[in-house]
Order: C-alpha cells, then sequence, then structure tokens
C-alpha cells in the first residue's frame, strides 16, 4: 500500500535570513497509510504544529516536498485548492472559529465552499451532526447557545463534513473533563472506522495516545527521532522523559516494578492491559510455590 | 485555623434576556481554611468556575453570602481588600499578560494599588524568584513558552501579596512539561509560603496532590474530603462524568478480578509500592 500522505525531506525556516531565524522542520521524512490512526506527540515548540500545517497545505516547505496520493501538493493551484478538501485540520480550541447563525449553518460552511449541491449539503450536514452526537433540533440552534463540548463538537462536524480522507486533529481533548473527551475521541473513531478515514490525532496525553492509536510519531527539535506502535515509542522510558514527554502512567509503574527486580513485562500502557500483566503475575506466583 | 474563604447557602444564576436561566450554584456551604490545598474537580458545566468568581467578587451571589476574611463580597467599600486577599489566575496566560517586558508585568498589580517604586521592585523580584522566572525578568513575554508565561501569569498575582490564590485550570493548554512546572510552582507557594491554594482542574493527578478534594456535579458540592478517601468512589466519580488517578483505576480493576489491594494509591510510587507487595 503507498502513503495517502507523506513528506520528504520537509524542512521549514521561520523568518529566513532575520535575526529571528528559525529552523522548525529539519528534513522530516513523515509517512501515513489511508485508514491509519496515528498520534503525533511532542513538546510544545517541537515542531509539530509546523508540521500538520504542512499536511493540508497552509504553510509551504522552504524545502523538500509533501505528496498527497503520490502527487505534490503544490503542483498547482487547482490541486492546492482541492487538498484542503481532502486533508481535514482541526485546529485546538476550534470552538472559537464559529461564526454562523445557526449550527446547521456553520457545519455546511465546508461543503459550501466545495461547490457541492444543496441536497448533498444536507445530507452531509446532517451525516457529520450524526458523527458528533449532536441532535436534529441543535442544528437549528446559534452556536453560541452551546455548551463548550458541544461547541467544539460542531467545529469538528464542520471539518467531517467535507469528508476529508485524512482528518488532522490539534489536541481535541484540551479543556474537556474526562466524560467529554471520551465523547469526542468517541466520535473521532466513529469517523475513522465507517470512512476508513487517516486519523492524525495531536495530543498532550500519553494515555490517550497509548489508547486510541495504532502508532505513535515522535517530533523532537523538528525531527522524528522514533515512531512506532505505542509498546515499542512508550519502551524508550528515559529518552521520551528527557524530551519532556515522559510516558503513560500505567507504563511508569511497572518501570518502577522492574527496577525493584519484578519480572513484568515492559509493553504496558493501559490500565486494562496492566492489570492482566498483574493477574499473570499472580498465577505465575501461585503456580510456583 | 482561621478561614479565609466561607460561603453561606450561595445560589447563582445568570439572567438572561428572557428571564432566569437555570441554576448554576445551589445552596453551597463552603469554607476553606488559612494555608489549605484544596482542588475542586468537576465536569464542563458544574458550575466550578462561577464558583470561584465569587471568591474575588468578580461574580455576586444571587443568594446566600460570600465572605473573605470576614469582610462580605457585596460590601463595596471592601472590594479592593478582597481583591488583595484573592489573586485569580485563569486557563489562557495569553489573556493575562498586558505589558511587553515579563517584570513590567509583574509589576502591574502593585503599580495600579500605589505601592512605592522601592517597595515594587522588592515585590516583583521576591515574585518572580518565588516562581522561578527570576532570569527572564526583561524578556518578552511573548517569547516564552505556555508554562513560563503561566508563572509569569502568577507572579503578577504574587506581587499583590494576595493571602490566597485562586486558579482555574491553570494548565489546561500546556504541555506536560509545562504543567509540571506550574503544579510545582502551586505547592510550593503552599508549602513553603504558606499560601492558601484553591485549584479548580480537570486533571485527576493534579487533584490527587491537594490536601483537601470538592468534587462538583450539576452546581452542588457532592464530595469533600481528602482526595485519597474521595477517589476510592470509583463508579460514584465515573457516574458524574469525572475520572480517577490511573494508578486508582488499576487497583479498582484488580479488586474486581478478586484480588486483595489497597484503593489509596494515588500515585505511580506508591501504586508499584503496593504492587511490589504483593507479588513478591
Amino acid at each position: 500500500m503507498d502513503p495517502i500522505i507523506e513528506t520528504k525531506n520537509l524542512t521549514h525556516v521561520y523568518s529566513q535570513g532575520t535575526p529571528f531565524q528559525h529552523t522548525a522542520l529539519d528534513g522530516v521524512a513523515f509517512s501515513a497509510m489511508p485508514g491509519e490512526y496515528i498520534a503525533v506527540i511532542g513538546r510544545t515548540g517541537s515542531g509539530k504544529s509546523t508540521l500538520i500545517q504542512h499536511l493540508n497545505g497552509l504553510l509551504k516547505p522552504t524545502d523538500g516536498q509533501v505528496l498527497f496520493d503520490g502527487e505534490d501538493i503544490w503542483a498547482d493551484q487547482q490541486r492546492t485548492h482541492q487538498i484542503r478538501f481532502q486533508v481535514g485540520l482541526v485546529f485546538q480550541y476550534p470552538e472559537y472559529q464559529l461564526f454562523e447563525e445557526t449550527v446547521y449553518q456553520d457545519i455546511a460552511f465546508g461543503p459550501k465552499n466545495m461547490g457541492l449541491d444543496k441536497d448533498e449539503i444536507d445530507r452531509r450536514v446532517r451525516q457529520a451532526a450524526h458523527f458528533v452526537g449532536l441532535k436534529d433540533k441543535t442544528l437549528e440552534k446559534s452556536p453560541f447557545d452551546l455548551s463548550g463540548g458541544q461547541k467544539r463538537r460542531v467545529a469538528i462536524a464542520g471539518v467531517i463534513a467535507m469528508e476529508p480522507s485524512v482528518l488532522i486533529l490539534d489536541e481535541p481533548t484540551a479543556g474537556l473533563d474526562p466524560a467529554g473527551s471520551a465523547k469526542i475521541l468517541e466520535n473521532i473513531r466513529a469517523y475513522h472506522e465507517e470512512k476508513n478515514a487517516c486519523i492524525i490525532l495531536v495530543s498532550h496525553s500519553m494515555e490517550e495516545v497509548a489508547r486510541e492509536a495504532e502508532r505513535l510519531v515522535v517530533i523532537d527539535h523538528g525531527h522524528i527521532p522514533f515512531s512506532g506502535a505505542p509498546a515499542d515509542v512508550f519502551s524508550h522510558v528515559a529518552e521520551l522523559e528527557k524530551m519532556g514527554l515522559g510516558v503513560p502512567a500505567m507504563t511508569g509503574v511497572f518501570a518502577r516494578l522492574r527496577a525493584m527486580g519484578v519480572d513484568v513485562p515492559a509493553s504496558v500502557y493501559t490500565v486494562e492491559q496492566a492489570r492482566d500483566a498483574v493477574l499473570a503475575a499472580l498465577q505465575k506466583k501461585g503456580g510456583g510455590k | 485555623m482561621s478561614d479565609i474563604i466561607r460561603t453561606e447557602n450561595l445560589t447563582f444564576r445568570y439572567t438572561t434576556e428572557e428571564g432566569v436561566a437555570p441554576t448554576v450554584l445551589d445552596d453551597i456551604d463552603l469554607t476553606i481554611q488559612a494555608g489549605s490545598f484544596v482542588a475542586v474537580l468537576g465536569h464542563n458545566g458544574s458550575g466550578k468556575s462561577t464558583l470561584a468568581k465569587h471568591f474575588n467578587a468578580i461574580l455576586l451571589p444571587s443568594g446566600g453570602k460570600v465572605y473573605v476574611d470576614g469582610m462580605d463580597t457585596v460590601d463595596e467599600d471592601r472590594l479592593l481588600d478582597i481583591r488583595r486577599q484573592i489573586g485569580m489566575v485563569f486557563q489562557n496566560p495569553d489573556n493575562q499578560i498586558v505589558a511587553s517586558v515579563v517584570e513590567e508585568d509583574v509589576a502591574f498589580a502593585p503599580e495600579n494599588l500605589g505601592v512605592p517604586s522601592a517597595e515594587i521592585r522588592r515585590l516583583v523580584d521576591d515574585a518572580l524568584k518565588t516562581v522561578g522566572m527570576e532570569k527572564y525578568a526583561r524578556h518578552a513575554p511573548h517569547l516564552l513558552s505556555g508554562g513560563q508565561k503561566q508563572r509569569v501569569a502568577i507572579a503578577g498575582v504574587l506581587a499583590m501579596r494576595p493571602r490566597c490564590i485562586v486558579l482555574d485550570e491553570p494548565t489546561a493548554m500546556l504541555d506536560p512539561v509545562g504543567r509540571a512546572e506550574v503544579i510545582t510552582t502551586i505547592r510550593k507557594l503552599n508549602r513553603e509560603r504558606g499560601a492558601t491554594v484553591v485549584l479548580i482542574t480537570h486533571h485527576m493527578d493534579e487533584a490527587a496532590q491537594a490536601d483537601r478534594l470538592v468534587i462538583m456535579h450539576d452546581g452542588k458540592i457532592v464530595r469533600d474530603g481528602v482526595p485519597s478517601e474521595v477517589f476510592q468512589d470509583v463508579e460514584g466519580l465515573r457516574s458524574m462524568g469525572l475520572e480517577v488517578p490511573q494508578p486508582v483505576a488499576l487497583m479498582y480493576e484488580l479488586r474486581k478480578s478478586g484480588v486483595d489491594v489497597p484503593l489509596d494509591t494515588l500515585n505511580a510510587e506508591d501504586c508499584a509500592a503496593a504492587l511490589l507487595k504483593l507479588l513478591v
């Protein structure tokens, strides 16, 4: 299978030629397969926002290429324009970007810009609202009368309504309570599964990315030092901590146990895995007597 | 210990154009002792931010009373005294920084309070040192990281020498390192300076570090106790849209599988120690 989106030797320099010159990305090779669920982790200032803004053509590479379906997204203006519908980007705190009179109109804004007909727009608005769990009667309300969590779901629906094959979300759960976070992550998963869309989730919560993503991509100082399945990535405890990232709480508990000489697996990162590992260790202990 | 904040039957409703909106705070009785570190948890919309805004008279009660160090918050003559006692820090550091140089930003409040300039110098230096930002005194705030900016915002509040600091989700916009910086600073203020701290948060691991945990649900206080006890009610908290720290969640799962483990392991150290006992 070929990647749906890929960067080759991607370099981005801000304020080039000024005293504030800063290389945010330095020869980055990033790729995502169709239907893959990826999480991007990195400290503030690591270059992860710069990377995702290249994926839908909001930023132009200083050097290197961004390919969608194997073709350079900057090949011609028409293509760059089309990419913005194919690669949907949900910014941090997207609820501040709502502006229409009704929720319906806000979600319809993207599809309208795609030049779709009225029936298709209607279908997409209703389907997108369904994905994020908004009720029909909410569609007629003003977005400004909704709660914070609901507003955020409206903003996400506005991007989903363009039916992007790659959906990028920059910290979609920031500032939400645990139940609100879980709901948003469920909505994203539903879109991922039903549309076989590629998801790129940017998050600061190691527990969240451990649970949701198939593959983690670590960004540090404009480079990708490693990427892989959560179990592999979280085995780099010391490197991650040095980058200011840390590991999920359970990985931390098990690293401590191993350091104290207890024979438990190093690849534990969720509560369920931890429970199973402890139960297995108990059984082994009982059986050995 | 004396009380710094006390609410009596505190009720609050927002009034809208259409009339009276639903009750946001419903008959709250809460006393916060001077020198304590209290965390407030609750789902979005539970009323916790509204409660915090009553602590320094940003909002006034629709019913009941709020007293700050014995002063009634509706007493306009005492407003300045109340705001000097209770400093507020909000979620977004960018909305709280007003000057283009760190030390000028920190000096903003004492300047407005008419403090003599030599004294301001001392207050600002001291505040920046307390939050570990003294090296950045001459820097431009917009070039700092989120955690650094939030520490500058805290220093700005400290420069007023408040007795109590109320922080409303101060780490929501920060990465893990920024969060740790802010939480360490808050703990230090409480332990070493004896400042009263009220921390409103969505992060269970932050709430676990407080001396006392208050849980709000639909405008009411539904739990109030030490974190290691409050977090043992795993199902109750989950039914309110909240979670427990993962080390507690693991112990809860093990108990459900019939393993006898304690439920008060709030952090990785305690959890690993309890598992070590079990497995060795």
